[in-house]
């Protein structure tokens, strides 16, 4: 269990936050400028807090009162960067055995061979860095935390660098070792679909303080309100149940009506779940036709928040399903929304990026 | 000339420890005094010869405080010896060797180093495996650097240990005797081209090493 209590000023801008993370993966996520590399330096020990405590199971790593701080190299952390950082002049197999070999050998807990199988490295081994694709740098430098025997892994934005499709490769990796490392780990991002797929616990950040703590479904759909500046969006629960190959589709059953998706590799039968970012959802009171949107879900309107500024949040219960929608002022006094009325959600099946579709664990 | 081979290898030896650590601390440490270091470490390459000479001589010389010192302790006497060569050819050297060291330090990504202490490496063990090779085509550029400024100092070795045959006569301190004596001229110019050779033989030297050392890291 990782304890954070600190208070940090840095330039014109300060921190503050009071978290505990534990098991599982911990998403810190925000807007940029929000403070979350800030707060993932102070915990890794490459800055300094000017107040407060950080402690991990019980062993103080600073603590400002005391005068208390433990160096980076003694906290038996693991770090992936938003860059690889890899080491220029050695090879994949000595960049991952670096943190290794400065652990006694009783505390070695990875094994080479474990790590090369578990992120596909074995091929690579023998090469230098510079030649690696962008995502096999990063797999590297995944990796190379590992064999360091972290107690905590942090990453930051690990995958901001990449292009979808290298995220999607990289994606799974990242799930696996949270279901099978077993420790925790602490996961910068301002990508929602990122946190909606891996979060087990979501963490909002926004200019330097905590605004919301909790599981992902809950947080990321109460994201919107106040200032904006957070895509986030809506799961849906759904089970696949054909593949449309000629369109390049594959349809999904959801509760309140089917859902056509961007192909995937999955088999029917397979329980998903679905990421809709809020923007991107379309409301209509009535039936529409002469529309291209695929994705049709009927409800009705729970509840009806006022934002600031222009925007209000309407919250449709679709067959069980809350849904969270964000319209004009303008468009909601025009088209008279109210609680209890019935309305269609309307979205586009290439809403709903490639990662944000994936298997329901 | 054997003589100012062996001056310019010890000389070279003995500040490239010193030169590195120096580099290190104008390159990575903020300290009280950085800028007085720094300027001390250039003075001998903006400061005439001759003065440099005149200093080693007051301070390391028999009647000097340190030359007595070291004398009294170690048995160790640079004045007129090859030795006091040596020291007048590392110090002329260092500033071009500190130069070229710290200017490849300071290319090195610190965030490398931030990467290995999250890795568990404590600062040397950093600066072991992972600054120091990365800056090693410098450290080699220094060394060739300090090398031919070592082989040719004449200015500060001619008043500090004077121009002895055998004992402090360096390859420059010869020719510069040549060209004195009558008939010397052939004797001047066989010396002026081992000196050629030896400064190219140097310079293709250090190029080999640094374009392997280059391949070695891919450009990384």
């Amino acid at each position: 269990m990782l304890d954070i209590a600190i208070r940090h000023q840095q330039g014109g801008f300060s921190l503050e936050a009071v978290l505990q993370i534990g098991e599982g993966l911990t998403a810190l996520f925000g807007p940029s400028g929000s403070g979350k590399t800030t707060l993932i330096n102070l915990v890794a020990g490459l800055v300094r807090p000017e107040q407060g405590q950080i402690r991990l199971s019980g062993e103080t790593w600073s603590d400002s009162d005391h005068g208390v701080f433990l160096p980076a190299h003694r906290r038996r952390i693991g770090y992936v960067f938003q860059e690889p950082r890899l080491f220029p002049h050695m090879t994949v197999r000595q960049n991952l055995a670096y943190g290794e070999r400065l652990l006694p050998r009783t505390e070695r807990r990875e094994s080479l061979p474990r790590i090369a199988d578990l992120l596909h490295l074995s091929p690579l081994l023998d090469r230098r860095p510079q030649h690696l694709s962008g995502g096999e740098k990063q797999r590297v430098a995944l990796g190379r935390a590992l064999m360091a025997s972290p107690r905590l892994l942090l990453m930051d934005e690990p995958l901001s660098a990449l292009d979808s499709e290298l995220k999607l490769q990289i994606l799974p990796d990242i799930e696996r070792i949270r279901d099978e490392v077993g420790i925790p780990i602490l996961y910068v991002s301002h990508s929602v679909e990122e946190v909606a797929r891996l979060a087990t616990r979501v963490v909002v950040l926004e200019r330097g303080k905590t605004i919301a703590i909790g599981a992902p479904d809950a947080v990321l759909s109460n994201v919107p309100r106040g200032a904006g500046a957070l895509p986030a969006g809506n799961f849906i629960s759904a089970t696949i149940t054909a593949h449309h190959q000629a369109d390049g589709l594959t349809e999904a059953q959801s509760g309140t009506g089917p859902l056509f998706l961007r192909a995937v590799d999955l088999p029917p039968g397979t329980e998903i779940r679905v990421f809709v970012p809020v923007a991107d959802i379309v409301l209509a009171t009535a039936e529409v036709s002469g529309l291209s949107a695929l994705n049709r879900l009927a409800g009705q309107i729970t509840d009806i928040q006022r934002e600031n500024g222009s925007a209000v949040a309407v919250v449709v219960d679709c067959s069980g399903e809350p849904m969270v929608v964000e319209v004009t002022r303008r468009s909601a006094t025009q088209l008279g929304l109210a609680i209890g009325k019935p309305v269609h959600l309307l979205f586009k099946t290439v809403s709903i990026a490639r990662e944000g579709l994936f298997r329901r664990g | 000339m054997l003589l100012s081979l062996k001056v310019a290898a010890v000389a070279v030896a003995f500040s490239l420890p010193v030169g590195i650590a120096v580099a290190w601390l104008l390159s990575r440490r903020e300290f009280w005094g950085k800028t007085l270091l720094n300027g001390l470490v250039h003075l001998p390459l903006i400061m005439p010869p001759v003065v440099t000479g005149y200093l080693l001589l007051i301070t390391f010389g028999r009647k000097g405080s340190v030359g007595m010192l070291l004398e009294s302790w170690f048995g160790l006497v640079f004045s007129f010896r090859w030795t006091g060569a040596a020291l007048a050819a590392a110090v002329m050297g260092f500033p071009l060797l500190v130069r070229s060291i710290r200017l490849s330090m300071d290319a090195v990504d610190r965030r490398l180093e931030a990467a290995a202490s999250t890795l568990g490496a404590p600062p040397a063990y950093v600066f072991l495996t992972v600054t120091l090779p990365l800056a090693l085509p410098g450290v080699l550029a220094g060394m060739v650097l300090g090398f031919a400024k070592a082989i040719g100092e004449f200015g500060a070795t001619i008043t500090f240990v004077s121009n002895i045959p055998g004992e402090t006569q360096t390859l420059a301190s010869a020719i510069y005797t040549y060209t004195q004596v009558p008939g010397g001229d052939v004797a001047a110019m066989r010396l002026t081209l081992i000196s050629i050779a030896i400064s190219f033989a140097a310079l293709i030297a250090s190029e080999v090493l640094a374009r392997r050392l280059a391949a070695r890291m891919g450009e990384g």
